[in-house]
Formats: C-alpha cells, sequence, structure tokens
C-alpha cells in the first residue's frame, strides 16, 4: 500500500515537468538535414542561435532515411533534403506547409584524387582508364552519382568503365572510398574536399557546371512556427548565402 | 614384469610422492581416504597427469627425465569411476572403439572380456538404454578389449547403488582369478579390498604408509586398518570337507581347520575368510566346555592399545594372521605378552 | 518476381555466406577448440579480440577493414609490396571481412561445445588408444555436433544480414560486391519499397527458418542426451 500511496504522490510531479519540457519546446526546432550538408547547417545554426534566444536540434542523415521518417510522422519542423526529389514528393503529397519548398544549396562536383599532380585540369584522366578504381556516388540514389554518371556518359565512357567503377551509398562514403586510397579518384563534393575556404589536398579537376544537371538540394518548411519561419529567413540572408558559398555550394540567384 | 614407479606429483591442494615396485600379477589395491591422491597415482601411471616421475613396466621406461611415452601408446586399460562409454555409439561400436586402435588387441580377447562380462546380450544397444551396472559392465569389457598389459580401476563401484554393486562384484571376483595381468584397483571400500585385493598399498596424504600382502597391511597394528569396528583379518584357505551329518564344511588353512555351515563348494576349491577382531577371545587352556567349534592354538605376536580399556592382539596362527580385540583387564589376567602360547575361539567367520 | 539486379544481388550474397561460412569452420574449430582447452593467461585478449564484433557497429569494423586494406594501410600495404592485387571492392575482400565480422558467431558456439565436453571423453579414448588427432575427431567432433550446427546456422545467416561492412568496403559492384543487404537499402532509398518488400520479407522467413532449424536440432540433441543419462 505504501508504493501505491507513494506512487499516488508523485503523479503531480510527473505532470509538473512534463509541462516544463513543453514549455521548452516551444523555441526549440528540430531540423532534419542530409548529411553533405550537417557541416555548413552546423555553422549556421550557430550563427542563428547567438543572435536568437531560439535553440535549434540538428538531425543529420541521409535523405531517403528522413522522408521516410517525414512520411510517418517523425516531429521534424524543417527538412534540408541533398535533393529535389523528396521535397517535391513531401509538397506533392500535401505534408508541406504550401509554396514553402525553394532551393536552398547548388552541390558542385569535382573529380579529385589525394594524390597530387594526378587529375588534370580537364579530367582527360577518366579517358585514360589506368587507374584502379573510380569511385562514384550511387547514381540511383545521390544526386551526385548521377551528375556523375552524366559526366562520364558525356565522354561515352559508361559501358567502358563498368568494372572500374565502385559506388558509395552517398556522397560522403564514395568521399572515403578515395581519400583511404582504395579507389584511385573518384567524382566527389566540391564541399567535401574544402577546409576553410582551402583545397585541403591532392589534384582535383572543377567540372564544368554545363556538363551536368544542376544538383539541386531543397528544404521545406514542415510545420509552421515562428522559429522555423525565422530560421528560414535568415537561411535566405546575404550573410547566410555567403556561409555556404564559402562551404563550397552555389546559391541561386547569387553568379559564381 | 614388475611395475616400478617413482612419483613426485606437486598440486595446489596436495603432494603426491610414491617409490613403489608393484607386483606382476594380481589384484594391488591402492587404499585410502578421498584426498589421499589414489586416483592421480592412478592417472600417472596411465599417464593422464602431467608430472615429474619415473615409470618402467617391463623392460620398457614408459617415463623418464627424457622419455614420457603418451597415453594411447602405453598398454592400460583404463576403468573410470563412472562408467564414461562414447554416448554417440552403440555399445558394440564403443567396445571396438579401443579394440581397433590396440596393436595388441586380438579378436579372442575380445570374445573373451564379452563372455566374461556378460553383454553378449548387449551389443546392439544404444549406451543410453543400459542400467548403471550394465554400463559399468561394458566399459570394463572394453578396457579388457584392448589386449592390455595391465588393467587400471578407479573406484569402478564407488557410483554405483549398493544393488549394482552387489551385480559387478561378482564379475570382478572372476577377473581376479582369470586374469594373468596386474590389476591396479583404487578404492576407498574396505568391503571390496577384503573382496579383491592380494596386495595392499595404503595411502595418506600422498605418502605410502602400508604396502605388503593384504593379510599383513590389515594386521598392522600401527596403521588404522586393524583399529576399530570393523577390523578384521583374511585368510587364504580351502575348502576340506563337507560333514553330511552335521550339515558343517570344513576348511584348511596353514593353522588348522574351521568349521562353518554347510557351503555349496567343491572340495579344494580356493576361498577366503574373513575374522573380526570383537569375534575372537583367547583363553590360555584349551577350553573343552563350550559351544565354540573353532579354537585353534596361536602364538601372541603383537599388543597394541585400541582405547581406555581395550587392547588389540596380532596373532600367529600357522603361516596366518589373526586378530582378536580384548579388554585390558583380560589381557592383565591371561598375562598376554609376546610370544606367549595361547587359544584362539572364533565365534563366526565370513567365506568371502 | 525478381529482377535481374536483385537475383545477381542474391547470389552473390549465398556465395559470400557459403563460402565465409566454410573458411569460418576451417579456422574456427582449432581455434575455438584451443580456446576451450587452453590455460594461457593472455587467453582472455584473444578471446575479447574474437567478440569485438558482437559490440562494435560493423560501420566501424568496415572502416577500419577500408583504411587497412588501403594502399597505406597495412594489409594494402602488405598487398601492394607483394605485388597482389588490392582487396577493397572486391569478392575476396568481402570474405575477409565477413570472416572477420562472423567470427564470434562461429567460434563461441564451437568453443562452448568443446567446453561443455569436458576432458573425460578425450581421456577416455586416449585410454583405448586413440591418437590426439583421432581422438578430436572421433570423439570431440561428434559430441560437439550441435555447436557445429549451431556455428554454421549462425556464421551463415549473420553473414547474409551483413550490411555495414559490405557497405564500407564493398563498393557496390552488380555481380561482385553487390550484396542483397545493400540492394534493400538502395530501394528503400530510391522509394522502391514493392522490391524492397520481397527482399527484405524474403531475408526475414529465411532468417526466421534458419533459427528454428537451430533452435530445434538443440533441443532434439539435448533431449537425446538427457536420456543418456
Amino acid at each position: 500500500m505504501k508504493t501505491f500511496s507513494s506512487t499516488l504522490r508523485s503523479v503531480p510531479i510527473v505532470f509538473g515537468l512534463l509541462f516544463i519540457s513543453a514549455a521548452s519546446i516551444a523555441d526549440e526546432i528540430h531540423i532534419a538535414v542530409a548529411s553533405n550538408f550537417a557541416g555548413v547547417m552546423k555553422t549556421l545554426v550557430s550563427e542563428f542561435e547567438d543572435n536568437t534566444e531560439h535553440r535549434v536540434i540538428l538531425i543529420a542523415g541521409s535523405t531517403g532515411k528522413h522522408y521516410a521518417q517525414i512520411v510517418n510522422g517523425a516531429p521534424f519542423d524543417l527538412f534540408f533534403a541533398a535533393d529535389v526529389k523528396r521535397p517535391e514528393l513531401l509538397d506533392t503529397q500535401g505534408l508541406i506547409e504550401p509554396s514553402s519548398r525553394f532551393t536552398y544549396a547548388i552541390g558542385r562536383l569535382v573529380l579529385w584524387s589525394p594524390r597530387d599532380d594526378y587529375v588534370d585540369s580537364s579530367g582527360v584522366v577518366v579517358d585514360e582508364v589506368d587507374y584502379h578504381y573510380l569511385a562514384i556516388a550511387n547514381p540511383k540514389l545521390a544526386p551526385y552519382g548521377r551528375a556523375a554518371k552524366e559526366v562520364i556518359e558525356s565522354r561515352g565512357l559508361w559501358e567502358a568503365l563498368q568494372g572500374k567503377l565502385v559506388r558509395g551509398e552517398n556522397i560522403a562514403q564514395t568521399y572515403q572510398f578515395v581519400a583511404s586510397g582504395n579507389a584511385s579518384l573518384g567524382f566527389v563534393a566540391f564541399s567535401q574536399i574544402l577546409k576553410s575556404g582551402k583545397v585541403i589536398k591532392g589534384s582535383y579537376w572543377k567540372v564544368p557546371e554545363e556538363l551536368y544537371s544542376p544538383i539541386e538540394q531543397q528544404a521545406v518548411l514542415l510545420k509552421n512556427g515562428d522559429v522555423a519561419r525565422d530560421f528560414l529567413a535568415y537561411i535566405k540572408s546575404d550573410e547566410a548565402l555567403e556561409i555556404i558559398e564559402s562551404f563550397g555550394y552555389g546559391v541561386k540567384g547569387v553568379s559564381d | 614384469m614388475s611395475i616400478e614407479c617413482r612419483f613426485h606429483i606437486v598440486r595446489s591442494d596436495f603432494v603426491l610422492d610414491v617409490d613403489l615396485l608393484l607386483p606382476s600379477t594380481g589384484v594391488t589395491a591402492i587404499f585410502g581416504p578421498s584426498g589421499s591422491g589414489k586416483t592421480t597415482f592412478l592417472r600417472a601411471l596411465a599417464g593422464l597427469e602431467n608430472n615429474e616421475g619415473y615409470l618402467k613396466v617391463g623392460d620398457v621406461i614408459w617415463q623418464d627425465e627424457k622419455h614420457f611415452v603418451p597415453t594411447h601408446r602405453r598398454s592400460i586399460g583404463y576403468v573410470f569411476q563412472e562408467a564414461s562409454l562414447f554416448e554417440q555409439l552403440n555399445v558394440k561400436d564403443n567396445i571396438e572403439y579401443g579394440f581397433k586402435r590396440s596393436i595388441d588387441a586380438d579378436q579372442s580377447v575380445m570374445h573373451r572380456a564379452i563372455i566374461l562380462l556378460q553383454i553378449e546380450h548387449l551389443l546392439e544397444r544404444r549406451t543410453s538404454e543400459l542400467s548403471g551396472g550394465e554400463r559399468q559392465r561394458v566399459a570394463i569389457a572394453r578396457a579388457l578389449s584392448l589386449g592390455p598389459k595391465m588393467l587400471l580401476m578407479d573406484e569402478p563401484l564407488a557410483s554405483l547403488d549398493e544393488q549394482h554393486k552387489k551385480e559387478i562384484l561378482p564379475f570382478l571376483e572372476r577377473l581376479h582369478a582369470e586374469l594373468e595381468i596386474p590389476m591396479i584397483y583404487v578404492t576407498h571400500s574396505v568391503d571390496e579390498v577384503a573382496h579383491l585385493a592380494d596386495q595392499l598399498i595404503l595411502l595418506d596424504e600422498g605418502r605410502v604408509i602400508g604396502n605388503g600382502k593384504i593379510s599383513e597391511v590389515l594386521t598392522r597394528l600401527d596403521l588404522s586398518l586393524a583399529h576399530g569396528e570393523r577390523a578384521a583379518s583374511l585368510i587364504q584357505a580351502k575348502v576340506g570337507e563337507h560333514d553330511e551329518h552335521y550339515n558343517l564344511t570344513t576348511i584348511d588353512f596353514s593353522g588348522g581347520q574351521f568349521f562353518v555351515p554347510r557351503k555349496q563348494l567343491p572340495v579344494g576349491c580356493d576361498v577366503r575368510l574373513r575374522v573380526e577382531a570383537r569375534d575372537v577371545s583367547l583363553t590360555v587352556e584349551r577350553q573343552s566346555d563350550t559351544s565354540i567349534l573353532n579354537i585353534l592354538p596361536a602364538i601372541v605376536d603383537e599388543i597394541s592399545d585400541e582405547n581406555d580399556a581395550q587392547v588389540i592382539v596380532r596373532l600367529k596362527v600357522g603361516d596366518d594372521l589373526l586378530l582378536s580385540c580384548v579388554t585390558k583387564k583380560s589381557a592383565d589376567l591371561l598375562q598376554l605378552q609376546q610370544g606367549k602360547k595361547i587359544y584362539a575361539q572364533i565365534k563366526s567367520v565370513a567365506l568371502l | 518476381m525478381l529482377n535481374e539486379y536483385d537475383l545477381s544481388a542474391l547470389i552473390v550474397t549465398l556465395k559470400l555466406a557459403s563460402i565465409s561460412t566454410l573458411i569460418l569452420l576451417i579456422i574456427g574449430t582449432p581455434l575455438a577448440w584451443w580456446l576451450a582447452n587452453s590455460k594461457w593467461k593472455l587467453k582472455p585478449l584473444v578471446e575479447a579480440l574474437i567478440a569485438l564484433p558482437l559490440i562494435l557497429p560493423p560501420t566501424v569494423l568496415g572502416f577500419y577493414l577500408l583504411i587497412s586494406l588501403g594502399p597505406h594501410g597495412v594489409v594494402g600495404g602488405a598487398m601492394q609490396w607483394l605485388g597482389a592485387q588490392p582487396l577493397a571492392f572486391t569478392f575476396a575482400g568481402l570474405v575477409i571481412g565477413s570472416v572477420i565480422y562472423s567470427m564470434p558467431f562461429v567460434v563461441q558456439p564451437l568453443q562452448n561445445a568443446f567446453a561443455a565436453i569436458g576432458t573425460r571423453p578425450m581421456e577416455v579414448a586416449a585410454t583405448l588408444r586413440a591418437t590426439p588427432m583421432d581422438r578430436f575427431f572421433t570423439v570431440a567432433m561428434p559430441l560437439a555436433r550441435t555447436g557445429f550446427v549451431t556455428a554454421a546456422v549462425l556464421g551463415f545467416a549473420h553473414t547474409v544480414g551483413e550490411f555495414g561492412v559490405v557497405l564500407m568496403i564493398g563498393g557496390n559492384i552488380p555481380g561482385e560486391t553487390q550484396v542483397l543487404s545493400i540492394a534493400i537499402y538502395d530501394h528503400v532509398e530510391a522509394l522502391e519499397y514493392g522490391n524492397a518488400h520481397i527482399l527484405a520479407g524474403g531475408l526475414l522467413l529465411a532468417s526466421f527458418i534458419m533459427l528454428v532449424v537451430v533452435y530445434s536440432l538443440n533441443r532434439h540433441f539435448s533431449l537425446l542426451q538427457r536420456s543418456d543419462r
């Protein structure tokens, strides 16, 4: 009996705790962000948090997984995807705030090798085929992979290279394949080989943008709220665009 | 074929230190309380212990500083306390497991073992279908089928209940009678020793404290076996004649003859008698007005205190030895001392 | 029902699991025997090393494999020095990864089975003139049969279910390193839930059946053993 009554007594306390946390949720938002953009996002969020009272909780992961989670009711306020497809799908399914979908960054494809003087300035090395493996992201899943495939196809090498191609499930893995030296070179994101605005090491070819269709990354507002709208406004500010660019992404309406 | 062994085995809880010459025939019982090292000694003979020592069997050195013949190359048969049959094999395959691998084995030895232990009808059975006694018989037949040069038995009856012990004991006695190879038999049962042993080695805390013919070791007054409730002597004897009128059988031995109730045994047959110390009383003169039939002339060999009120006396009767337990008062009245001629009155005798 | 890619992923998976299981049984048996009988004081170190994949996320193992197989890594460097082909993105590389990854699932059931036998049956066999090798094959192996079935099924099933390691060192080459679990992942990521269901459901069912086999065999054998006593 004693335990029962003490349980009863603790009930109000539990309710109280629930209220406190509910109140704190009010100025806190959850953002699902594509892994490739997580680094930039952290910088943006800390800037945002410094200038406001708000708190942002980032959930980095694959866009496919985030999409499945959102469809199944995950409590995200904003979704920064790695492509256009998933935000578009959510849009047509009516799972987003109307007309909130926009392109927040444009990925840039580079052919990169950690070895110096390996990748030439026009990517001829791809045609020579005397490397061990060429890493690309899975074209079916990752926009960078689709772009890489377009570049290889434009050179008429897609069939010929089949035995040489290794596919990462996402662009981060593709980068690991190359960085660890297991693949000689690979098509990776420009943002991956930049650190504080400088290329970390090796040689690279910045693939001309006309060789592949743009790697647009779109974001959507899932739950309308003051904080989320504040954050969107911040993301679209010149200050934020500058940060995004400095990480190696292109931005809409700002010419490179 | 002599068996010469010296073992020095150090374990965390005890040290075994033995230096023995084992007889090349008959049953040698290794007797002692648990923890005395008797199983360790047997395992050392089999090469199952990792130890220092010296072991020479016949002309062949099985172990010294340089050599160590591994267990599987020693010509031994080993019967463990539990039958330890291979459960994945049936009875026949269990017996043939060793038979097929032993260079000493031949078909007739195996058949003899199977017949001796009466397991012909069990050969096709699964081991799980056997009783405890049957399992142990199969295990003994399996060891014998190897055609070993010596048989090592580690308390083969200890894991059995009384009924199964009684079932196996006759088989062991037949082994004793028929086997030409030495058998080393570890036990802590005085009964088994009395039934089976020719030679007795007494172990205590890893040391040999007694070693000799069973009748001598059992009656050594400096050892514990000759003291206590069950102190008894063993006498090797032969069936003399049957008295049809009184329904008695006479048993002859070196010191005379015993009368026992009629036994269905052929004349001249070897028997073993057990005489308990408390059943033997002493008189200076030969009594004629007594109901006791078995009165034998004896010579006092040695006297030792049993407790505050009693002494235990060892008597020489012919070449055999008897124990008698009497009060100190009687001992004084009869003026017992070494060499004194006396008569032993024996109330009862057990035929083993 | 299965398209060409999924079918080839299925074949690669079955091939990978079979070969890995076979290698694991060959390596794992003596290793488990040694672990079950050794009194070496550094044994826990070896045991812990083998058990690591049980608790490590597979991606950790995959990551270190990727690094070590690379030209600057220990294995990759040695391979390069020997003039051999690098192992990353090859079927052989996957086999190595799977063998390490599934090792505890094979070694532990075997070790337990060997330990359960105890020393007595082996001593009995020794007194019956069986050499150490003979004893192992005729006594220890038959007595440890449940352990072998468990080890083989768990090793196989665990390799079939492997994802993280393959993800890291596979490179998703169809017919070579693209396995079932990766194919499922790709289908889910590409929103092809129908194909994903076929593969994932099939894998679920097959794994369940394999485990049922293991448990019922264990039950069967333990009943047999109990009736022996």
